[in-house]
């Protein structure tokens, strides 16, 4: 459990334990606390990122993944660079991102009344990420069936980029849902699958990382900075190591 | 009912840079401090740890260090015919959350403002004469000069350990350095930061074209470095996960490594966090606070009562509980009366990307202060006759290092994805660098900070509504500039230059900075300004705000070293005058 979910939690058991950190009001929620005297502190009290076990659907229905699943398999096609951002990952982690504290806005400020903006004042719809993709799903998936007679994910790749470049574009109106917040939200979220560090589900096996020349989760570049205009080949590391350190046999 | 907790000396809102500072001194004379923090309690060792620090799924798209804005956000439109709306995301600019505050997942590049800052329109009068300067901005001194604030700059370059080469040592021009600084006392702390490929590219050809480039002033430690409280920091490795991310090597300078480890241990320092303040509560004659209600996260509500108030939230914050406490008179954009939210100002982010065929800059070598600049075009450092603005900027070239999520430029037309954006985001990615262009913003009637009509947080207080576009001014500068910039690239000889200077609105969507100053300014004169040159309030002498909400106007130079002056100056006029006679240190 990440701490800032629930603060304080992850210590409490130490503070009770100390004269040095008090903490004033508890019962479910943290309260304030006290800090005199030293520094809060206990061992191994470090802030873990959110990760789900892989495996199986957090989010999606079996279609809603077929559906997601051929979508990334567009935005990112397999060719001599790379694989596809399906067999990347990418919608095990929209899956888990979607299960997560993402999905439902929750740090976010989600009051009304919602209004339309000038588009300098950004983002003002009311749907959180679990609707966007439970909603837009569905009206691709209908918009699908009345122009094709078949599901998104049955379409050829033809098809398939010629309906993902009109929600991009605005061309195709899907019911409940602006298009293009539709097209950008699974844009968006396929690339951090496809870039970021694979704990979350995406980048498998860091073929990203390794595709760009990126290290990865490194921490120390101290002998390469003054390398000037020289190829530094350090294969990647994720947070969670690399998989060739799996001990054979 | 607001439980009343037992009186105190010194009640400190806010345990960012300004809040650690001031706490440490006031401390140090003697006096008993409580803290008050909004977030949590931050530290290096548990909340940036090695096995966790490098993620940028968690720490830059999804903010994890920053202000949640179901916490508190703001409302904003470009002009005040518009309806403000909330930003329900951080994007333009990120206020931080927890103890070290933005300072934690800050850059670390740390300027002085220049001499003529401070007298900015008293000196512009006098070099080009007073009708040459543009009718829509609202142009101040701030009531203080270079000779009171290069001691406190002082102080914080000795807090922070900062790296960066003199160009100005006691009026003496230095090789090497920035000869557009004013007089230091001391040379930087620390030996400047090595350079990866961009600068050292970029200064080359700089300096062949008569341009005298340094190294970015830094916040980030190139060697061992022991500060001036005896807390010790290990240098920077250029890791490249350094903005948007605290340092899990203690190498970047922040309120959590260099002064709270000290501050926390002293008998006469409390620090209540998960603790928002609600308002700054007075005695009848409104003249004089008597402490502040809090509310934790349990909901429980506490009264704090104080001898002394001083507020050193984000500019924002500053602001907002000033405006819900009813010190000051709320500015008036129509009438042209009131202070409070007065001279709200940002700044312009220009750059130019550019790509090459034969080069390697390896660019996640890098860090958020690690890079060569120069300033012949900031400022005021170039003659202005006839250009129709004023202000400029500071060109440089610092590779924050490029996490893969949010730094594979590729050129325009490329599309956004499928084959072709794959084949040119591989091609460009090792190959490309920019150089920046961070400008001024200067202040005019129409942009301001007040209260929304509308929209509340989430325990029912109006959220504060930001009022802001661009002045021509601006605009002009950074065209100005950016083609400057331009000039330099074109020299570098690569295979494509991309030049983006601000054009057009100001747009709450993608990242510029989070240098927001200004709404409780300080100055000379109380009708033009909220705080007098010790950051006390004109109106409640009990009260000082701190701040970059105290700038009359923004130059084109990253706030957090004048903050931290600013901070240690405040401290010193309530340590050696507040408090042999209480009561306003200036006379209206």
């Amino acid at each position: 459990m990440n701490k800032q979910e629930q603060p304080g939690t992850s210590r409490r058991q130490f503070l009770l334990s100390t004269t040095a950190v008090i903490l004033l009001a508890t019962a479910g929620k943290a309260g304030a606390v006290i800090i005199k005297g030293a520094a809060p502190w206990a061992p191994f009290d470090y802030s873990p990122p959110q990760t789900l076990e892989p495996g199986g659907w957090y989010f999606f229905t079996p279609q809603e993944a077929a559906a997601v699943e051929a979508i990334v398999e567009r935005l990112i096609p397999a060719d001599e660079l790379s694989v596809s951002g399906k067999d990347a990952g990418c919608a095990e982690f929209i899956d888990r991102q979607l299960a997560g504290s993402f999905g439902t806005f929750e740090r976010l400020y989600m009051q009304g009344p919602f209004q339309a903006g000038a588009p300098e004042q950004g983002d003002q719809s009311s749907l959180v990420p679990q609707q966007r993709y439970r909603v837009g799903l569905a009206g691709l998936e209908s918009y699908c069936q009345d122009t094709f007679k078949q599901s998104f994910a049955s379409l050829s790749a033809d098809q398939r980029d010629k309906v993902l470049t009109g929600l991009q574009n605005g061309d195709i109106a899907l019911k409940s849902i602006d298009a293009k917040l539709f097209f950008t939200t699974i844009l968006t979220n396929t690339m951090e699958g496809f870039f970021a560090d694979p704990i979350y589900g995406g980048n498998k096996d860091m073929v990203s990382w390794k595709m760009l020349g990126f290290p990865g989760a490194r921490y120390d570049y101290r002998d390469y900075v003054e390398m000037h205009n020289q190829k530094i080949d350090l294969p990647p590391l994720s947070i969670a190591g690399r998989p060739e350190w799996k001990a054979k046999g | 009912m607001a439980t009343k907790l037992p009186a105190t000396d010194v009640v400190v809102i806010g345990l960012g840079w300004a809040g650690s500072i001031i706490a440490n001194e006031l401390t140090d004379e003697g006096l008993d401090v409580v803290a008050l923090e909004r977030g949590p309690w931050r530290d290096t060792a548990a909340d940036f740890n090695l096995a966790s620090a490098p993620d940028e799924l968690r720490y830059v798209q999804r903010q994890e260090l920053m202000l949640r804005t179901a916490q508190n956000t703001i409302t904003a439109r470009n002009n005040p015919s518009q309806t403000a709306l909330p930003m329900r995301s951080w994007g333009s600019f990120h206020p931080g959350n927890g103890t070290g505050g933005a300072g934690n997942h800050w850059a670390g590049i740390t300027f002085r403002f220049q001499p003529s800052e401070f007298r900015l329109r008293s000196h512009l009068t006098e070099r080009y004469g007073a009708a040459a300067i543009p009718q829509e901005l609202v142009l101040q001194d701030w009531g203080t000069d270079w000779t009171e604030m290069e001691p406190f700059y002082d102080a914080f370059d000795k807090i922070t350990g900062l790296s960066g080469k003199a160009g100005n040592l006691k009026g003496e021009i230095q090789q090497g350095g920035n000869p557009f600084e004013g007089p230091r006392s001391n040379e930087y702390p620390t030996r400047p930061l090595r350079q990866p490929y961009g600068p050292t590219l970029f200064a080359e050809t700089a300096r062949n074209m008569g341009y005298k480039p340094f190294p970015v002033p830094s916040a980030l430690v190139s060697e061992p470095y022991t500060n001036s409280l005896g807390v010790t920091m290990g240098p920077c490795t250029f890791c490249g996960f350094c903005t948007n991310y605290g340092c899990a090597n203690y190498s970047k300078a922040s309120a959590i490594t260099t002064i709270l480890p000290v501050l926390v241990r002293k008998s006469n320092f409390t620090a209540r966090t998960n603790s928002e303040v609600l308002r700054i509560t007075r005695d009848a004659s409104g003249k004089r606070a008597t402490g502040v209600v809090f509310v934790d996260t349990s909901g429980q509500e506490w009264e704090q009562p104080a001898e002394l108030v001083v507020v050193t939230a984000f500019t924002f914050e500053n602001v907002r509980l000033m405006l819900l406490s009813g010190i000051g008179t709320p500015y008036d954009p129509r009438t042209n009366t009131g202070t409070t939210g007065r001279n709200y100002a940002y700044q312009t982010a220009n750059g130019v990307q550019l790509f090459f065929d034969d080069k390697n800059f390896n660019p996640f070598i890098g860090g958020g202060a690690v890079g060569m600049g120069i300033d012949e075009f900031n400022n005021d450092n170039f003659d202005h006759s006839g250009l129709g603005f004023f202000g400029g900027g500071s060109i440089r070239v610092t590779p924050i290092g490029a996490a893969p999520i949010n730094n594979r430029p590729v050129p325009p037309g490329t599309p956004s994805w499928g084959s072709e954006w794959k084949r040119q985001t591989v091609k460009n990615y090792l190959s490309n660098m920019s150089i920046g262009c961070e400008a001024s913003s200067y202040t005019t009637r129409n942009n301001y900070l007040s209260l929304d009509p509308t929209y509340n947080d989430h325990l029912g207080r109006p959220l504060l509504r930001l009022t802001f576009d661009f002045p021509e001014n601006d605009l002009k500068m950074a065209q100005y500039c950016t083609d400057k910039v331009g000039e330099i690239a074109k020299a570098m000889g690569p295979r494509q230059i991309v030049k983006s200077p601000s054009k057009g609105h100001w747009n709450t969507v993608p990242y510029q900075s989070s240098h927001v100053v200004g709404g409780f300014v300080m100055g000379a004169d109380p009708k033009t300004s909220s705080v007098n040159k010790y950051l006390q309030s004109w109106d409640v002498p009990n009260v000082f705000v701190v701040g970059a909400s105290a700038f009359p106007q923004n130059p084109g130079y990253n706030p957090t070293g004048t903050v931290g002056a600013l901070s240690f100056k405040a401290a010193n006029a309530i340590r050696t005058l507040y408090l042999k006679s209480p009561g306003a240190l200036v006379q209206a």
